[in-house]
């Protein structure tokens, strides 16, 4: 620590820090642009100049280091003069027209020449005009004339995005912010180039002209798209939400936000939403009172339980669903009697649940994963699945970390990975035994091992805080257990700590309220498995949300009952009975425990859609008309709380899994499916949300293999092929990529064109279309 | 695709830099480009992000950013003319004038031939022998006169 002044006051601060640090950690505001605490530094806006002690000429605070003793003043004359010199400078080319601006309200530019421009102009020259850009559907560049040139969306794209694909080209006054030949900004993070923009020139393309900054309110929210539990602020206006920006939390999202995070609310208001009760009959869609639909709902229920017993009803939930919705869910189906509940839709081996001690998470606190030195993960299309935790990765392999990953497909994480495994789904067992053994003989002080799994156990082997995670894919696996058994083994023996990536916002929390189906009941699969009489969905749209999509379709249907919870009028017209519009989460308030075990509570944003009801009370009603005990909260919180009663929430969590043993699986024949989730394909909203579904993340699933597999079919890369999977075949493009092992084919689940195939993992045939 | 010629020339390049910083050859490499063609296309500025391994943007940025790379076809000879205040003071409008006269074109323009190309350039640092213009950015010509500029033009012609 070392001693400065800053406005005759005395600050303590951290050696190698510098001044506009030290001045704002002592509250002592400087102005500036280009500089931005998680970036790194340009000095080029030359905004934050102030004057030091016995330096001859004012120095840019971002970028003068302190030093002991050292007397800085900001707003003496002759840091006032140089700062009102460059504002001067900086008003030149900018059009002074904030009136008519997108950015107007919440401008720092505007903020800045309030307090530092002069009242009038004295250039009177013609300005520089840049010609408009169009970088995507998510970023709007249709000013660049008013861009200062700061480089914070360069500099974010290098350095946060991992790729860069917004460059200062030119030089001088020519200078501007552009993509490469005209390309759009593809990258997953790119919604925050427009916060981070103090000028109008990067605005949100979907919000552009929608309201003014000061007509909104501000709601506190919580992301219902990831497992992170990003901090929101939904931003509403005439009870609609408008947008949505991150609140800074250093702890989770830092300051940023995914573009699934910040564009989804677009999917929000669309035409399909349900918004009054519906019930069919004689085969036809009649809009009903709420008593009325609810009343059908529990007759249903109640005549199924009756007639074919409590075990023919089954009840399926989204993990994305609230705490209070999932466990009043339970609640009810327990109350009937039946142990049928579960939110694990696309997990298809539930071998773990009796051996496995607490609930599935992260293992760590998020920001364990930047202090982290060693990372093996396990199954994950990291950078599509969880967006800012691959950044947090990313910036810890900057800072000297190393990445080892395993898995079945090789997507570009945009960081330096540093052994990989690439294999088929049904060899990843026996690549982390391979892993797990050499890591025993590395200990045991083993010397010239050679092969890949052997170079991930010597680099786990050297970390300190080693990190083994396990993705999406390795939690959808069928031999999710044994991986989970390994990946304990492997960070026992390298002192780390394992855990899982949760799959969506509420993976942990619906361990937290019981909505699982315990040692009598059906899990998610065998529900669909063996079909039931009668099932309960809630968020639900199986042939998007299910391990296998064609069997879960088919196991509805066939029901005799079918009650479906949805914010969306989608497929279930075709096999419901009932349709009960529910909030989808900016409506309602609720509870989302992230993968780290953070219980987050939030408030609804805006009233119900028309008459949508936030389904904790639609449930609580059902539970009332079923003359069920224990359905008179009266607030969502009153749930919350009933449902972590007696829960330690800490001591719940817990990954440790026992009894379970590897076992290699035999080379299965013919082609493996590999599937992801597309980034853009995760949940109801998401994939309504017109914005995200124009980006090239959301393109049609194509039929992805290596190009000797592609010849041996004796199919070309960019023609058509028939794809089939149990009784459905679908046909997708099929395309090269040759990072993926052999013996697989990558087709993509959640996305109606692969609707019609089957399970997630297994056997898929390929053949000219 | 870059061509062998090319890829060797980078290669050799590579060697005064350390091995991880393989981006340290780009100047060299898009001159080693506009050598052979004449001008840098934006798919060369890819390929050559491709092969030292760096963001296609930041070999934009570098090519937009220096002057001297054509990031269009020019013709085979490309006469850069100094504009900056000592050859315009000695005349360096006139030389343009001259050169217009002759070919027929003016700043930025190529003739219908495809043999000359037109720039206005920057100081090159010789403002003794002003006004002057640089052949292909290679050759130095100064103390021009329309005599001068004709008998350039007639050897070009020649060759």
């Amino acid at each position: 620590m070392i001693n400065i002044e800053i406005d005759g006051k005395q600050i303590q601060t951290e050696n190698g820090s510098t001044v506009i640090e030290a001045a704002h950690s002592a509250g002592i505001t400087i102005p500036h642009f280009c500089y931005h605490k998680k970036l790194s530094i340009a000095a080029n806006c030359r905004m934050c100049l102030v004057q030091v002690e016995k330096a001859p000429k004012p120095l840019p605070a971002c970028a003068t280091p302190v030093a002991e003793g050292m007397k800085v003043f900001t707003h003496s004359e002759q840091a006032v003069k140089a700062q009102k010199g460059v504002m001067e400078f900086l008003l030149i080319n900018h059009p002074l027209d904030c009136p008519i601006c997108d950015q107007g309200g919440e401008c720092t530019l505007q903020d800045m020449s309030i307090g530092y421009g002069g009242g009038h102009s004295r250039y009177h020259e013609e300005k520089r005009m840049v010609l408009s850009k169009d970088i995507g559907p998510l970023v709007s560049a249709e000013e660049m004339s008013r861009c200062i040139n700061c480089t914070r969306c360069v500099r974010f794209g290098q350095e946060i995005g991992g790729q860069m694909e917004l460059g200062q080209a030119f030089r001088g006054e020519h200078a501007e912010i552009l993509s490469f030949v005209s390309g759009a900004v593809n990258s997953e993070l790119s919604g925050n180039m427009i916060d981070l923009c103090p000028v109008g020139a990067l605005t949100s393309k979907p919000f552009r002209y929608k309201a003014r900054s000061w007509e909104l309110s501000r709601r506190r929210s919580v992301s219902a798209h990831d497992s992170l539990g990003s901090n929101l602020a939904v931003q509403t206006k005439n009870n609609r939400v408008l947008r949505v920006l991150p609140i800074e939390n250093e702890d989770i999202n830092e300051c940023w936000l995914s573009d699934r995070d910040r564009f989804a609310y677009e999917g929000l208001n669309t035409a399909d939403r349900l918004t009054k009760p519906m019930v069919k009959q004689d085969g036809k869609w009649l809009e009903v009172e709420w008593q009325v639909a609810l009343e059908y709902a529990a007759n249903g229920l109640r005549q199924i339980s009756e007639e074919a017993g409590v075990e023919q009803v089954g009840a399926l939930a989204t993990a994305n669903s609230t705490l209070e919705e999932l466990y009043l869910l339970q609640k009810l189906m327990r109350g009937i009697g039946s142990q049928n509940v579960d939110f694990r839709l696309r997990q298809s081996d539930f071998s773990s649940d009796s051996k496995q001690q607490g609930a599935p998470w992260l293992g760590m606190s998020v920001a364990d994963i930047s202090r982290a030195d060693r990372f093996l993960i396990v199954g994950s299309f990291l950078r599509k699945d969880h967006p800012l935790l691959a950044a947090r990765i990313r910036l810890a392999v900057k800072k000297g970390a190393q990445a080892n990953i395993i898995h079945s497909a090789d997507d570009d994480l945009l960081m330096k990975v540093a052994n990989k495994g690439i294999v088929a789904p049904d060899a990843m067992v026996e690549t982390l035994t391979q892993v797990s053994k050499a890591l025993m003989a590395e200990k045991q002080g083993a010397q010239n091992t050679s092969g890949e799994a052997a170079a991930i156990a010597k680099s786990l082997a050297g970390g300190q805080h080693v990190a083994v995670l396990l993705g999406n894919f390795a939690q959808q696996h069928p031999q999710a257990a044994q991986l989970q058994a390994l990946a304990q083994q492997i960070a026992a023996l390298s002192n780390g700590k394992f855990g899982f990536f949760g799959e969506a916002a509420n993976s942990v929390g619906g361990y937290l309220a019981q909505a699982t189906p315990g040692a009598k009941g059906l899990n998610a699969a065998s529900m669909l498995a063996n079909p039931r009489k009668a099932y309960v969905l809630l968020n639900v749209e199986p042939e998007l949300d299910c391990a296998d999509p064609q069997q879960a379709i088919a196991s509805i249907k066939t029901a005799d009952t079918v009650i479906v919870l949805s914010a969306y009028k989608h497929s279930a017209m075709e096999y419901a009975d009932v349709l009960l519009p529910i909030a989808p989460f900016t409506e309602t308030s609720g509870t989302f425990v992230s993968t780290e075990g953070r219980v987050q509570s939030f408030k609804g944003a805006v009233k119900p859609l028309g008459e949508a009801r936030p389904a904790w009370k639609v449930l609580r009603v059902l539970g009332n008309l079923l003359k069920l005990d224990g359905f008179n909260q009266d607030t969502s919180e009153a749930v919350r709380d009933e449902t972590l009663k007696d829960i330690d929430v800490t001591a719940r969590l817990n990954n440790a899994i026992g009894g379970v043993e590897a076992k290699p699986s035999p080379a299965a024949s013919g082609l493996q499916r590999v599937s992801d989730v597309p980034i853009y394909a995760t949940d109801a909203v998401v994939r309504r949300s017109a914005p995200l579904q124009a980006t090239s993340d959301a393109a049609p699933p194509k039929a992805w293999m290596h190009s000797e597999e592609l010849k041996k079919l004796g199919l070309q890369a960019g023609t058509a092929a028939k794809i089939s999977q149990g009784q459905g075949s679908v046909n997708l493009l099929a395309e090269v990529d040759d990072k993926l092992p052999r013996g697989v084919v990558r087709v993509a689940t959640g996305h109606t064109a692969t609707a019609a195939l089957g399970a997630m993992f297994g056997t898929i045939t390929v053949e000219r279309a | 695709m870059l061509s062998q010629q090319i890829t060797t020339l980078i290669d050799k390049e590579l060697k005064k830099y350390p091995a991880d910083q393989r981006q340290s050859a780009v100047m060299a490499a898009l001159r080693f480009v506009q050598d052979e063609k004449g001008w840098i296309a934006p798919e060369d500025m890819a390929d050559i992000a491709v092969y030292l391994g760096m963001p296609q943007m930041a070999v934009y940025e570098v090519a937009t950013f220096y002057h001297m790379y054509q990031l269009k076809p020019m013709g085979k000879y490309t006469l850069t003319v100094c504009t900056n205040l000592s050859c315009q003071l000695c005349g360096s409008d006139d030389t343009l004038a001259h050169l217009n006269k002759r070919l027929g074109i003016g700043p930025g323009e190529v003739t219908a031939d495809g043999r000359f190309g037109l720039r206005e350039g920057e100081c090159m640092g010789a403002c003794v022998d002003a006004p002057m213009f640089t052949i292909n950015n290679k050759k130095l010509c100064g103390r021009l006169t329309s005599e001068k500029i004709d008998q350039i033009l007639a050897e070009l012609d020649k060759q």
